[in-house]
Protein backbone atom coordinates (compact mmCIF):
# COMPACT_ATOMS: atom_id res chain seq x y z
CA UNK A 1 0.00 0.00 0.00
CA UNK A 2 2.69 2.61 0.51
CA UNK A 3 4.77 1.87 -2.24
CA UNK A 4 1.77 2.38 -4.08
CA UNK A 5 0.88 5.77 -3.09
CA UNK A 6 4.66 6.86 -3.44
CA UNK A 7 3.80 6.46 -7.12
CA UNK A 8 0.79 9.00 -7.15
CA UNK A 9 1.79 11.76 -8.40
CA UNK A 10 1.29 15.17 -6.25
CA UNK A 11 0.86 16.72 -9.73
CA UNK A 12 -2.16 14.98 -10.17
CA UNK A 13 -3.68 15.13 -7.20
CA UNK A 14 -5.81 18.47 -8.52
CA UNK A 15 -8.50 17.75 -10.88
CA UNK A 16 -8.36 20.21 -13.62
CA UNK A 17 -4.54 19.37 -13.76
CA UNK A 18 -5.55 15.90 -14.22
CA UNK A 19 -8.03 16.93 -17.21
CA UNK A 20 -5.29 18.91 -18.70
CA UNK A 21 -3.13 16.15 -18.85
CA UNK A 22 -5.93 13.34 -20.20
CA UNK A 23 -6.70 15.53 -22.99
CA UNK A 24 -2.86 16.55 -23.65
CA UNK A 25 -1.87 12.59 -24.00
CA UNK A 26 -4.74 11.83 -26.49
CA UNK A 27 -4.45 14.55 -28.85
CA UNK A 28 -1.11 16.03 -29.89
CA UNK A 29 -1.37 19.30 -29.23
CA UNK A 30 -4.67 21.59 -27.79
CA UNK A 31 -4.58 25.55 -28.05
CA UNK A 32 -5.30 27.39 -24.81
CA UNK A 33 -8.77 28.02 -26.36
CA UNK A 34 -9.46 24.20 -26.58
CA UNK A 35 -8.86 23.16 -23.28
CA UNK A 36 -10.84 26.18 -21.98
CA UNK A 37 -14.04 25.39 -23.35
CA UNK A 38 -13.37 21.24 -22.77
CA UNK A 39 -12.70 21.95 -19.30
CA UNK A 40 -15.48 24.17 -18.50
CA UNK A 41 -12.37 26.78 -16.28
CA UNK A 42 -11.70 30.30 -16.20
CA UNK A 43 -8.87 32.38 -17.84
CA UNK A 44 -7.20 32.91 -14.84
CA UNK A 45 -7.75 29.46 -13.31
CA UNK A 46 -6.48 27.10 -16.43
CA UNK A 47 -3.33 29.07 -16.92
CA UNK A 48 -2.21 28.98 -12.90
CA UNK A 49 -2.66 25.43 -13.72
CA UNK A 50 -0.76 24.93 -16.92
CA UNK A 51 1.83 26.90 -15.31
CA UNK A 52 2.68 24.15 -12.66
CA UNK A 53 2.40 22.09 -15.22
CA UNK A 54 4.90 23.91 -16.97
CA UNK A 55 7.12 24.26 -14.33
CA UNK A 56 7.18 20.12 -13.54
CA UNK A 57 8.22 19.66 -16.98
CA UNK A 58 5.15 17.91 -17.82
CA UNK A 59 4.13 19.97 -20.81
CA UNK A 60 5.51 22.44 -23.41
CA UNK A 61 4.14 25.15 -24.97
CA UNK A 62 4.27 26.51 -28.20
CA UNK A 63 3.49 30.49 -29.42
CA UNK A 64 1.97 30.63 -32.74
CA UNK A 65 0.28 33.40 -34.74
CA UNK A 66 -3.31 32.89 -36.22
CA UNK A 67 -3.42 36.04 -38.58
CA UNK A 68 -2.78 38.83 -36.07
CA UNK A 69 -3.89 37.00 -32.81
CA UNK A 70 -1.34 35.39 -30.65
CA UNK A 71 -2.22 31.49 -29.91
CA UNK A 72 -0.61 29.45 -27.74
CA UNK A 73 -0.78 25.79 -28.27
CA UNK A 74 0.12 23.12 -25.56
CA UNK A 75 1.09 19.51 -25.77
CA UNK A 76 2.89 16.81 -23.11
CA UNK A 77 6.00 15.89 -22.56
CA UNK A 78 7.86 12.88 -22.63
CA UNK A 79 8.30 13.47 -19.00
CA UNK A 80 4.95 14.22 -18.76
CA UNK A 81 3.27 10.88 -20.18
CA UNK A 82 5.30 8.77 -18.19
CA UNK A 83 4.44 10.91 -15.22
CA UNK A 84 0.66 10.24 -16.08
CA UNK A 85 1.00 6.46 -16.84
CA UNK A 86 2.49 5.90 -13.76
CA UNK A 87 -0.08 7.89 -11.96
CA UNK A 88 -2.94 5.68 -13.77
CA UNK A 89 -0.99 2.48 -12.77
CA UNK A 90 -0.87 3.18 -9.30
CA UNK A 91 -4.46 4.67 -9.00
CA UNK A 92 -5.44 0.80 -10.85
CA UNK A 93 -3.60 -0.85 -7.98
CA UNK A 94 -4.76 1.20 -5.79
CA UNK A 95 -8.09 0.08 -6.59
CA UNK A 96 -7.53 -3.73 -6.94
CA UNK B 1 -10.03 7.61 -0.54
CA UNK B 2 -10.97 5.01 -3.42
CA UNK B 3 -14.26 7.35 -4.07
CA UNK B 4 -11.80 10.06 -5.58
CA UNK B 5 -9.91 8.07 -8.04
CA UNK B 6 -12.93 6.28 -8.95
CA UNK B 7 -14.14 9.58 -10.03
CA UNK B 8 -11.02 10.69 -11.22
CA UNK B 9 -10.86 7.88 -13.92
CA UNK B 10 -14.39 8.48 -14.82
CA UNK B 11 -12.66 11.82 -15.32
CA UNK B 12 -9.77 11.22 -17.23
CA UNK B 13 -11.76 8.32 -19.50
CA UNK B 14 -14.80 11.86 -20.19
CA UNK B 15 -12.45 13.93 -21.05
CA UNK B 16 -10.17 11.78 -23.59
CA UNK B 17 -13.60 10.97 -25.65
CA UNK B 18 -14.80 14.48 -25.50
CA UNK B 19 -11.41 15.92 -26.56
CA UNK B 20 -10.97 13.06 -29.44
CA UNK B 21 -14.67 12.22 -30.67
CA UNK B 22 -17.23 14.37 -31.94
CA UNK B 23 -19.92 13.12 -29.41
CA UNK B 24 -23.00 15.79 -30.22
CA UNK B 25 -23.91 13.56 -33.65
CA UNK B 26 -27.83 13.83 -33.46
CA UNK B 27 -30.37 11.08 -33.68
CA UNK B 28 -32.80 13.44 -35.44
CA UNK B 29 -30.42 14.61 -38.04
CA UNK B 30 -30.09 10.92 -38.89
CA UNK B 31 -34.22 10.28 -39.03
CA UNK B 32 -34.70 13.71 -40.82
CA UNK B 33 -32.35 12.89 -43.67
CA UNK B 34 -33.60 9.66 -43.68
CA UNK B 35 -36.93 10.85 -44.26
CA UNK B 36 -35.67 13.35 -46.97
CA UNK B 37 -34.07 10.35 -48.27
CA UNK B 38 -37.24 8.65 -49.19
CA UNK B 39 -38.66 11.42 -50.39
CA UNK B 40 -35.85 11.69 -52.72
CA UNK B 41 -35.88 8.14 -53.77
CA UNK B 42 -39.91 8.54 -54.52
CA UNK B 43 -39.62 11.92 -56.18
CA UNK B 44 -37.24 10.04 -58.31
CA UNK B 45 -38.74 6.62 -58.91
CA UNK B 46 -41.73 8.40 -60.39
CA UNK B 47 -39.38 10.22 -62.28
CA UNK B 48 -38.48 7.37 -64.61
CA UNK B 49 -41.14 5.16 -64.14
CA UNK B 50 -44.03 7.01 -64.59
CA UNK B 51 -44.76 6.91 -68.28
CA UNK B 52 -44.28 3.10 -68.33
CA UNK B 53 -46.64 0.20 -68.16
CA UNK B 54 -46.56 -2.88 -66.05
CA UNK B 55 -45.28 -4.92 -68.42
CA UNK B 56 -42.20 -3.22 -69.54
CA UNK B 57 -40.96 -2.79 -65.72
CA UNK B 58 -37.38 -2.71 -66.49
CA UNK B 59 -36.95 -0.80 -69.39
CA UNK B 60 -35.86 1.95 -67.73
CA UNK B 61 -36.30 5.27 -70.10
CA UNK B 62 -33.62 8.00 -69.15
CA UNK B 63 -33.88 10.91 -71.52
CA UNK B 64 -32.05 13.98 -71.25
CA UNK B 65 -35.00 15.67 -69.35
CA UNK B 66 -35.35 12.91 -66.52
CA UNK B 67 -31.69 13.17 -66.44
CA UNK B 68 -32.17 16.89 -65.71
CA UNK B 69 -35.11 16.18 -63.32
CA UNK B 70 -33.30 13.43 -61.41
CA UNK B 71 -30.34 15.59 -61.35
CA UNK B 72 -32.60 18.31 -59.72
CA UNK B 73 -34.24 15.87 -57.17
CA UNK B 74 -30.14 14.57 -56.03
CA UNK B 75 -29.47 18.47 -55.61
CA UNK B 76 -32.21 18.80 -54.14
CA UNK B 77 -31.96 15.99 -51.65
CA UNK B 78 -28.60 16.65 -50.78
CA UNK B 79 -28.94 20.14 -50.06
CA UNK B 80 -32.40 19.63 -47.87
CA UNK B 81 -30.25 16.83 -45.77
CA UNK B 82 -27.16 19.01 -45.17
CA UNK B 83 -29.20 21.63 -43.67
CA UNK B 84 -31.35 19.81 -41.14
CA UNK B 85 -28.17 17.74 -40.24
CA UNK B 86 -26.36 21.07 -39.90
CA UNK B 87 -29.49 22.04 -37.66
CA UNK B 88 -30.10 19.11 -35.83
CA UNK B 89 -26.63 18.59 -34.90
CA UNK B 90 -25.89 22.35 -33.80
CA UNK B 91 -29.15 22.10 -31.55
CA UNK B 92 -27.19 19.06 -29.65
CA UNK B 93 -24.00 21.21 -29.50
CA UNK B 94 -25.72 23.99 -27.58
CA UNK B 95 -27.67 21.20 -25.57
CA UNK B 96 -24.30 19.84 -24.42
CA UNK B 97 -22.26 22.98 -23.98
CA UNK B 98 -20.03 22.01 -26.90
CA UNK B 99 -18.86 24.43 -29.62
CA UNK B 100 -19.88 22.77 -33.34
CA UNK B 101 -16.80 24.25 -34.80
CA UNK B 102 -13.74 22.57 -33.12
CA UNK B 103 -11.05 20.36 -33.63
CA UNK B 104 -12.94 17.26 -33.14
CA UNK B 105 -15.98 18.39 -35.83
CA UNK B 106 -12.96 19.26 -38.24
CA UNK B 107 -11.51 15.90 -37.73
CA UNK B 108 -14.57 13.79 -38.30
CA UNK B 109 -15.38 16.10 -41.17
CA UNK B 110 -12.07 15.52 -42.90
CA UNK B 111 -12.51 12.22 -42.46
CA UNK B 112 -15.59 11.65 -43.49
CA UNK B 113 -14.81 13.90 -46.71
CA UNK B 114 -12.45 11.91 -48.27
CA UNK B 115 -13.90 9.22 -49.24
CA UNK B 116 -17.78 10.80 -49.96
CA UNK B 117 -16.11 13.25 -51.90
CA UNK B 118 -13.97 10.35 -53.94
CA UNK B 119 -17.52 9.23 -54.58
CA UNK B 120 -19.06 11.84 -55.68
CA UNK B 121 -16.97 12.78 -58.04
CA UNK B 122 -16.59 9.25 -59.70
CA UNK B 123 -20.61 9.10 -59.62
CA UNK B 124 -20.52 12.72 -61.11
CA UNK B 125 -18.16 10.91 -64.03
CA UNK B 126 -20.07 7.97 -64.56
CA UNK B 127 -23.16 10.13 -64.96
CA UNK B 128 -21.90 12.26 -67.59
CA UNK B 129 -20.73 9.11 -69.41
CA UNK B 130 -24.50 7.79 -69.29
CA UNK B 131 -23.86 4.84 -66.49
CA UNK B 132 -26.99 6.23 -64.61
CA UNK B 133 -27.60 3.05 -62.93
CA UNK B 134 -24.27 1.95 -61.24
CA UNK B 135 -23.71 5.24 -59.04
CA UNK B 136 -26.82 4.20 -56.73
CA UNK B 137 -24.57 1.51 -55.72
CA UNK B 138 -21.74 2.90 -55.56
CA UNK B 139 -23.33 6.10 -53.76
CA UNK B 140 -23.69 2.91 -50.76
CA UNK B 141 -20.74 1.72 -51.05
CA UNK B 142 -18.75 5.40 -50.88
CA UNK B 143 -21.61 6.77 -48.15
CA UNK B 144 -20.40 3.32 -45.89
CA UNK B 145 -16.80 3.76 -46.76
CA UNK B 146 -17.01 7.38 -45.37
CA UNK B 147 -18.69 6.23 -42.15
CA UNK B 148 -16.48 3.67 -41.46
CA UNK B 149 -13.43 5.81 -41.94
CA UNK B 150 -15.25 8.37 -39.83
CA UNK B 151 -15.93 6.33 -37.18
CA UNK B 152 -12.89 6.50 -34.83
CA UNK B 153 -14.05 10.36 -34.76
CA UNK B 154 -17.26 9.67 -33.03
CA UNK B 155 -20.03 7.33 -31.96
CA UNK B 156 -19.45 3.95 -32.17
CA UNK B 157 -22.50 2.65 -33.62
CA UNK B 158 -21.05 4.75 -36.94
CA UNK B 159 -18.97 1.90 -37.92
CA UNK B 160 -21.82 -0.95 -38.03
CA UNK B 161 -23.89 1.86 -40.21
CA UNK B 162 -21.60 2.29 -42.52
CA UNK B 163 -20.59 -1.80 -42.80
CA UNK B 164 -24.14 -2.37 -43.37
CA UNK B 165 -23.99 0.75 -46.07
CA UNK B 166 -21.28 -0.88 -47.88
CA UNK B 167 -23.20 -4.57 -47.60
CA UNK B 168 -26.74 -2.93 -49.28
CA UNK B 169 -24.11 -1.14 -51.81
CA UNK B 170 -22.62 -4.29 -52.47
CA UNK B 171 -26.28 -6.31 -52.91
CA UNK B 172 -27.30 -3.22 -54.94
CA UNK B 173 -24.07 -3.81 -57.66
CA UNK B 174 -25.60 -7.63 -58.27
CA UNK B 175 -29.18 -6.60 -58.04
CA UNK B 176 -28.87 -3.64 -59.98
CA UNK B 177 -32.44 -3.44 -61.38
CA UNK B 178 -33.41 -3.11 -57.19
CA UNK B 179 -30.66 -0.56 -56.75
CA UNK B 180 -33.04 2.87 -56.29
CA UNK B 181 -35.00 0.32 -54.08
CA UNK B 182 -31.63 -0.93 -51.71
CA UNK B 183 -30.60 2.92 -51.93
CA UNK B 184 -33.91 3.99 -50.22
CA UNK B 185 -33.10 1.19 -47.94
CA UNK B 186 -29.95 2.26 -47.21
CA UNK B 187 -30.18 6.34 -47.16
CA UNK B 188 -33.58 5.63 -46.03
CA UNK B 189 -34.65 3.28 -43.70
CA UNK B 190 -31.53 1.75 -42.39
CA UNK B 191 -30.83 5.52 -41.56
CA UNK B 192 -34.07 6.22 -39.94
CA UNK B 193 -33.55 3.00 -37.74
CA UNK B 194 -30.11 4.60 -36.74
CA UNK B 195 -31.30 7.94 -35.97
CA UNK B 196 -33.73 6.67 -33.84
CA UNK B 197 -31.20 4.10 -31.96
CA UNK B 198 -28.79 7.07 -31.37
CA UNK B 199 -31.59 9.39 -30.22
CA UNK B 200 -32.33 6.96 -27.67
CA UNK B 201 -29.03 5.79 -26.55
CA UNK B 202 -27.51 9.34 -26.10
CA UNK B 203 -30.18 11.43 -24.74
CA UNK B 204 -29.40 13.81 -22.57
Amino acid sequence: MKEVLKDLDKAFENRIRLGIMSALIVNDCIDFNGLKTLLGVTDGNLASHLKSLEKSDYIDYKKEFLGRKPNTVYAATKKGTEAFKKHINAIEQLLK
Amino acid sequence: MEEKYIKDLEEIKDIMNRSTRFISLSGLSGVSTGIIALIGAFAAYHTVFKKQGYLVYDAVNIDAVNVKHLLLIAVGTLVASIVTAIFFTSIKTKMQKQTVWDVQTKRLLLHLLIPLVTGGVLCLMLLMKGFVGITLPLMLIFYGLALVNGSKYTLDEIRTLGLIEIILGLVAFQFIDYGLHLWALGFGVVQIAYGIIIQLKYKL
